[in-house]
């Protein structure tokens, strides 16, 4: 069943004389349960979808229908995680999960506490953000935006930002984490691997406008494993696609 | 035998950290000290140039004759009375002006319409010289208390509006699409989001207005009085009592700091979030 539905997503930033055409045309199902990654170059407009689709930006011509109704803001329904973890830096992690939450209802703080485990934080209950590492950080933020059991996760680059080894880490707790809750994810990325290693589908962009160049299905069952063949099959094909992408920029900055 | 040793060990350890502490404790007295140098330096010169009689009393009475001066004040009970009223009207003034500046403060800084009809009004205002509005102050309101405490408060309304504006203004606008994302109501907006990260600028805003609302009660009380410090010093100063002049400003600026500092503990406490440069 469809739980999220772009049609025809058009969106131009309009700047005194300058008009930018971002996003052109846009046409993407989300199914329920789906894990859906998204990639493309730097600016071809992947930040502006997702804040699209999460309400924040609601300036577009086209429509964004989740569970068949028009979004027309931001809510609890669209949980999402930016590429910062954008945590109150006067809350401890607690609270800064509760957020407007009472941590003094008790089912709340058991739902806290239960996710505060699945992020693996125990023990940093009581600390503040300038204490967390990145990764820390940004486990909190997941787990904010899951305490209110959103229909779907949208995903800003949330891993960009760490090393090697933590977000491969973090990667297979956000699986987990998808195995659990069921719930649907969008996830933006500019890492083949990682598009590869957690989508069910992986949507390449091109840029300038931003468009949907190709839709591929990983038919690949989890956990999956980078250095299987046909791991490194699909990661050939996804990256040939994204090729043409790119060398279609370079024939268009070239001005040909 | 073994449990004996685990014993003896601990005891060390133990031992060893009071060491540490005391060490650590004897580091920041003499941190401490390094301030007092100074000023005993400038106390003892002071007191000797005035034993020596190379200084004339009435015009820098020495150390220890302030010092005199202060305890006979204060046996007297005259001080102690003169105290209270002064702390008093500093208090009042503040607090109504505090409160004003504070509140108009939060008003201004959500609204762009309050902004916009208010604002402009209340700069124009900010930069009348306290000083050139004494006089309309005592023909409106004599020489009483209505006028004084109304002086302080209007040096207090300042600097507390300014910061308090300067503060809500600047939330950082990706946090308030989180309060979005979160589905945060208009009150949640304004105490989980807006509220704290305006609190240091809040709090700067109300360190300032302290000292502001100091300042002023000086002035009002220069002004006309018959009690208060601000009175004491401008009748020693008639008869030329140079040491109850200093006694009085040595007042001023302890209270001063003393105010100073209780604002301060708050601020370290409330704001032990803040991740900052510390020197
Ligand atoms: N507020 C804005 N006003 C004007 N133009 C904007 C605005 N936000 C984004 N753009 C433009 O829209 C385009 C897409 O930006 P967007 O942030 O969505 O890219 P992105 O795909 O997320 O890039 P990255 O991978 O670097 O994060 C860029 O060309 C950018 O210049
Ligand atoms: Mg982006």
């Amino acid at each position: 069943m469809t739980l999220l539905e772009i049609n025809q997503l058009n969106k131009t930033f309009v700047k005194g004389r300058d008009v930018t055409h971002v996003l052109n045309n846009i046409d993407l199902h989300v199914k329920n349960g789906e894990f859906i990654t998204i990639i493309g170059p730097s600016g071809c407009g992947k930040s502006t979808l997702l804040k699209a689709m999460a309400g924040l930006d609601i300036e577009y011509s086209g429509e964004i229908k989740l569970d068949g109704e028009r979004v027309t803001g931001a809510s609890i329904r669209q949980g999402v995680i930016f590429q910062e973890p954008r945590l109150f830096p006067w809350l401890t992690v607690e609270r800064n999960i509760a957020a407007s939450l009472p941590l003094t209802n008790s089912e709340v703080k058991q739902n806290v506490d239960k996710l505060i485990k699945l992020v693996r934080l125990e023990g940093f209950e009581k600390a503040y953000p300038k204490e967390l590492s990145g990764g820390m950080a940004q486990r909190v933020s997941i787990a904010r935006a899951l305490l209110r059991k959103p229909k779907i996760l949208l995903l800003d680059e949330p891993f960009g930002a760490l090393d090697a080894f933590t977000r491969s880490h973090m990667q297979d707790a956000l699986l987990d984490i998808w195995k659990e809750e069921k719930t649907s994810m969008v996830f933006v990325t500019h890492d083949i691997d990682e598009a590869i290693y957690l989508g069910n589908k992986v949507i390449i962009m091109s840029a300038r406008p931003g468009t949907i160049q190709n839709i591929i299905n990983i038919d690949l069952p989890f956990p999956r494993k980078k250095s299987t063949k046909s791991f490194q099959e699909f990661r050939q094909l996804v990256l040939r696609e994204f090729e043409k992408v790119e060398e279609l920029e370079l024939i268009d900055s070239a001005g040909i | 035998m073994s449990n004996q040793s685990a014993i003896s060990l601990d005891k060390v350890n133990s031992s060893k950290k009071r060491v540490l502490k005391s060490k650590r404790d004897l580091g920041k007295v003499t941190i401490m000290l390094k301030g007092f140098i100074f000023p005993i330096v400038i106390l003892v010169i002071w007191e000797l140039t005035g034993a020596w009689g190379l200084i004339s009393p009435t015009l820098l009475p020495r150390p220890s004759a302030i010092l005199t001066t202060f305890i006979d004040l204060v046996l007297t009970g005259n001080l102690i009375e003169h105290f209270k009223i002064s702390l008093w009207r500093a208090l009042g003034g503040f607090i109504l002006g505090g409160t004003l500046g504070l509140l108009v403060g939060v008003a201004v800084g959500f609204k762009k319409n309050i902004e916009q009809t208010v604002d402009p009004t209340i700069q124009m205002l900010r930069t009348v010289p306290t000083l050139a509005v004494i006089p309309l102050f005592i023909l409106w309101f004599g020489f009483g208390e209505v006028s004084k405490i109304l002086l302080i408060a209007k040096g207090a309304f300042f600097p507390l509006y300014v910061n308090t504006f300067l503060g809500i203004r600047s939330v950082d606008s990706k946090l308030f699409d989180v309060a979005k994302v979160l589905e945060f109501n208009r009150w949640q907006l304004i105490t989980r989001l807006i509220l704290p990260s305006a609190l240091p600028n809040i709090l700067l805003g109300l360190r300032l207005s302290i000292g502001v609302a100091w300042l002023a009660l000086v002035a009002a009380e220069l002004m006309g009085s018959s009690e208060g410090i601000g009175y004491l010093i401008m009748d020693a100063r008639q008869f030329s009592q140079t040491s109850i002049v200093f006694v009085g400003i040595i007042i001023f600026a302890v209270f001063g700091k003393v105010s100073d500092s209780i604002v301060k503990v708050f601020e370290k406490r409330l704001l032990k979030w803040q991740d900052n440069f510390k020197g």
